[in-house]
C-alpha cells in the first residue's frame, strides 16, 4: 500500500475509534509517533471527506470530522459484495466458492466421508 | 454457392442450438480450457452472424464481402430514396430498415460490453478502496488480505493491482494446507485473467436476464473456469485439501443473508456437488486429437462469419 492509503488507514482508524467528532489538530494529536504535519492531516481528512468515509461539520471556528459510517457497516458492505448476496453474480470478483443449502451440504458431507475423510466441525 | 444471408442466418441458428447442447452436455467438466473456448468462439460467431445476416438482408452484392455490400447498399438507398415515392423508394426505404436494424444490434452488443466493462471496474475500484482502509495481511494467508467478519469468503479482486481476500471467519475454518490450496486456487484466477473470460458472458446475461439460453452459459462457462482454476491448484495440492476447503466454506454456517435469500440455491448446490465429485473422482481428459479438434470447431466457427463479412466469393 502506498504511503497516502496507509494515512487514510491510520486517520479512519482514528475516526472509528473516537465516540465524539475530532478536529484536524485532535486527530494530529493521536498520531504523534508519525510526526505528521498539521497541514498533512487536514489533506488526508479532506480526502476522506470527499471519497464519502468522512463527514465535516463546523462546530464554532474549527472543523470537526467524523466517520461517516462505523466500521462494521464498511465490513459488511464487503463482504455482501464478496458473497455475492446482492443478487447478481457480476464478474467483478470470483468467489471460491459459494454457500450451498442445508440439504446439499448433508450430501457433500457424506460424499467425502466416503472417501475416507471426516470432516472436522 | 449460397447467398452469405442464408449461411449468416444459418450460423446464427446453429449456434445458438450448439450453445443450448453444449450447456447440457457433460464432455466441458472433462477438459474446460477447451469447452471455454468453444463457448466464446460460439458467442462471437453468433454476434458476428446475427448482425452479419441483417447487414446482408440489405447489401449490394460487391466485391468486398457483406461489409462493403452494406455500405454500398445503405449509400445507393439513400439515394434512391431521396428521389421520392414509388416501388423504388419503397425498397430503398426497406433496405434501410434491415441495415439500421444491424447497426442497431451490433451497437447494442457493444454497448452492453463497454457498460458491464465500466461497471466491474467501478465495483472493483470500490472494493480496493475499502479493502485498503479495513484488511490487513496474516501470515497463515502470505500474499493475501485479511477481513475481520466471521461469516466465511474467500475471493480474489482481479485488475493491474490484483488482490486475494480470505475473510477472518474462513482463517478459522480452514487448516493451513486447505488455505494453501484456497490460495493456489485463486492465484490461477488471477493468473489467468479468468475474469475478462466471464466478463462478457455476464455482460450479456445482465442485458437479458430473461433469456434462458444467455443465463445457462454464463452460469455454464463461470462453473467452467472454477474447474480450471481447480486443475490449476491441483497441480500444487492435493486433491483432497480442495475437496475439504471447498466443502467447509461452502456449508459454514454464517452466512449474511437469512437463508432462502439466495436467488438460484439450486444452481449453487449442483455448481458445488460437479466440482467436489470432480475432485474426489476426476475424469479422464479428453484424448488430444478431440481437444484440438474442438479447438478447429472454434476457430472455423469465427472464422466463416468473418470471411463471409470481409470477402466475397
Amino acid at each position: 500500500m502506498n504511503r497516502l492509503g496507509e494515512l487514510e488507514r491510520a486517520i479512519m482508524d482514528v475516526l472509528w475509534d473516537s465516540t465524539e467528532p475530532l478536529t484536524v489538530r485532535q486527530v494530529g494529536l493521536c498520531l504523534t509517533n508519525r510526526d505528521l504535519a498539521h497541514t498533512t492531516v487536514m489533506t488526508v481528512l479532506d480526502r476522506l471527506a470527499k471519497k464519502g468515509f468522512a463527514r465535516r461539520e463546523r462546530d464554532g471556528r474549527a472543523w470537526h470530522y467524523r466517520a461517516a459510517a462505523n466500521r462494521e457497516a464498511y465490513v459488511t458492505e464487503l463482504m455482501l459484495h464478496a458473497l455475492d448476496q446482492t443478487g447478481d453474480r457480476s464478474a467483478a470478483l470470483t468467489s471460491f466458492a459459494r454457500r450451498v443449502s442445508d440439504s446439499e451440504a448433508a450430501v457433500l458431507r457424506r460424499a467425502l466421508e466416503s472417501f475416507g475423510e471426516l470432516p472436522r466441525d | 454457392m449460397f447467398p452469405p444471408v442464408l449461411v449468416l442466418a444459418a450460423v446464427a441458428a446453429g449456434t445458438a442450438l450448439g450453445a443450448a447442447a453444449l450447456a447440457s452436455a457433460r464432455w466441458p467438466y472433462r477438459s474446460p480450457g477447451a469447452a471455454i473456448l468453444l463457448w466464446q468462439a460460439l458467442g462471437l460467431s453468433w454476434g458476428l452472424a446475427a448482425v452479419g445476416a441483417l447487414a446482408a438482408l440489405g447489401a449490394v452484392p460487391g466485391e468486398h464481402g457483406v461489409a462493403g455490400g452494406a455500405l454500398s447498399g445503405a449509400a445507393g438507398a439513400l439515394r434512391s430514396a431521396a428521389l421520392g415515392f414509388g416501388p423504388p423508394a419503397l425498397m430503398a426505404a426497406a433496405r434501410l430498415a434491415v441495415l439500421a436494424a444491424s447497426a442497431a444490434l451490433f451497437a447494442l452488443l457493444i454497448w452492453v460490453l463497454l457498460a458491464a466493462s465500466a461497471a466491474v471496474l467501478v465495483a472493483r475500484r470500490r472494493h480496493r478502496v475499502l479493502l485498503s482502509l479495513l484488511a490487513h495481511g496474516d501470515p497463515k494467508v502470505p500474499g493475501a488480505l485479511v477481513v475481520d467478519h466471521p461469516a466465511a469468503a474467500a475471493y480474489c479482486v482481479p485488475g493491474l493491482r490484483s488482490k486475494i481476500v480470505i475473510s477472518a471467519g474462513t482463517l478459522d475454518l480452514l487448516d493451513s494446507a486447505e488455505l494453501a490450496a484456497v490460495l493456489a486456487h485463486e492465484r490461477a484466477h488471477l493468473r489467468a485473467r479468468h475474469d475478462l473470460v466471464l466478463l462478457p458472458f455476464s455482460a450479456l446475461g445482465q442485458a437479458f436476464p430473461r433469456a434462458r439460453l444467455v443465463r445457462q452459459a454464463h452460469a455454464t462457462v463461470a462453473l467452467l473456469v472454477e474447474m480450471l482454476a481447480d486443475d490449476r491448484a491441483l497441480r500444487q495440492r492435493p486433491a483432497r485439501e480442495l475437496a475439504t476447503a471447498l466443502l467447509r466454506v461452502g456449508t459454514s454456517g454464517a452466512s449474511l443473508a437469512p437463508s432462502g435469500a439466495l436467488a438460484a440455491a439450486s444452481a449453487v448446490d449442483a455448481e458445488m456437488t460437479a466440482r467436489v465429485a470432480r475432485l474426489l473422482v476426476p475424469p479422464a481428459r479428453l484424448p488430444l486429437p478431440v481437444q484440438a479438434l474442438v479447438c478447429c470447431a472454434a476457430a472455423l466457427l469465427v472464422a466463416v462469419p468473418v470471411m463471409l463479412l470481409l470477402f466475397s466469393f
